[in-house]
């Protein structure tokens, strides 16, 4: 049995440079189709929707969703970043969703290192952009004057291993819960679906990553601007 | 020793189960959480809905390490970087970027 990322297309640009569609990359297109398609979609039915009415079935559902997480971002961020809360929406919906797709047995595309990583990146850059625009001075300062300059490398790898740990996190939890799936279906006469488990390591476990992600991306952004 | 490389697997792979070990602490730390969430609802039940939310992130958050213990056992086992003909390069970086790295991933 092997856990490797399976490569469709390799197209050689250079001896070094070579560009890969892999399994991963086929998920995502699956994941941002979804997403597109759903996001479509309520915008078409929301043409419809009267503000004055009460909201009922679908509308209900998805005003819940946004009205939800609007709350859950106000408690947990400070209102400097209040203007943040549509980006961190996606990010968690995106990362659920990812997550979610491995029910349906495809490969969750947030079980490779290379589709956390940039992710974690975005929200490393979302956190220096916001601690750059709120507050410079004090921001550069505190990376690089903080408590004095020879401290400045420390601080600086203290900064860099923010993305590293956030992306390892989500990286290690699919991974560890794709190979213990995947260990269970290879039992011999293995006829039962092991539910328990897909309910574990498929639902609850992905949707806390995405919004333990989510709300460290959210904290390190705070933290940035204040 | 007659094959240098065969020893280098065993190695590796009695090195993955040692760093698998670091999962012992994790439950502990799990529980901890646990159980303060609930002495805190038991406290203040009306409060119920923002202890569970963070007891969740924090339940995820002490599940970091045996995440690590768990990544550097995969790593040992699928893409041991011992094996590769990188393998002195490889073990001379890893060594000084970890000796750098380490302290600040906690």
């Amino acid at each position: 049995m092997s856990f490797d990322i399976s490569v469709f297309y390799s197209l050689k640009i250079s001896e070094a440079v070579e560009l890969l569609i892999t399994e991963t990359t086929r998920n995502t297109w699956i994941v941002m189709a979804l997403l597109l398609i759903l996001a479509l979609y309520v915008r078409i039915k929301s043409r419809s929707w009267d503000p004055m009415k009460k909201p009922t079935g679908f509308q209900n559902f998805i005003e819940m969703c946004v009205d939800g997480w609007e709350k859950f971002y106000r408690d947990s961020a400070n209102d400097t970043v209040a203007y943040l809360a549509p980006w961190f929406f996606t990010l968690v919906v995106f990362i659920a969703m990812s997550n979610l797709i491995g029910i349906t047995g495809l490969r969750p595309p947030t079980a490779d290192w290379g589709m956390t990583f940039p992710l974690a990146l975005s929200s490393f850059f979302v956190m220096v952009f916001v601690g750059l625009r709120h507050r410079p001075k004090d921001y550069l300062k505190g990376i690089f004057l903080e408590p004095v300059f020879v401290f400045a490398p420390l601080n600086l790898i203290g900064e860099l291993a923010k993305p590293i740990a956030l992306s390892f996190r989500l990286f290690g939890n699919l991974v560890g819960g794709m190979i213990l799936v995947s260990l269970l279906y290879a039992i011999p006469y293995m006829f039962v679906i092991p539910v328990p488990i897909h309910l574990y390591f498929d639902i609850a476990s992905g949707i806390l990553q995405a919004v333990i992600f989510t709300v460290l991306s959210v904290i390190f952004a705070g933290t940035a601007a204040e | 020793m007659q094959n240098p490389l065969a020893f280098v697997i065993a190695i590796s792979h009695i090195a993955a189960a040692i760093a698998l070990l670091n999962g012992l602490l994790v439950p502990l730390g799990q529980g901890n959480v646990a159980a303060n969430a609930v002495a805190a609802i038991g406290r203040q039940p009306e409060a119920k809905g923002t202890i569970t939310t963070t007891m969740f992130i924090g339940c995820g958050l002490a599940e970091t390490s045996g995440v690590y213990g768990l990544l550097v056992a995969m790593i040992l086992i699928f893409v041991n970087p011992l094996l590769s003909r990188y393998a002195p390069q490889f073990i001379e970086a890893g060594a000084q970027v970890g000796a750098a790295i380490l302290p600040f991933l906690g």
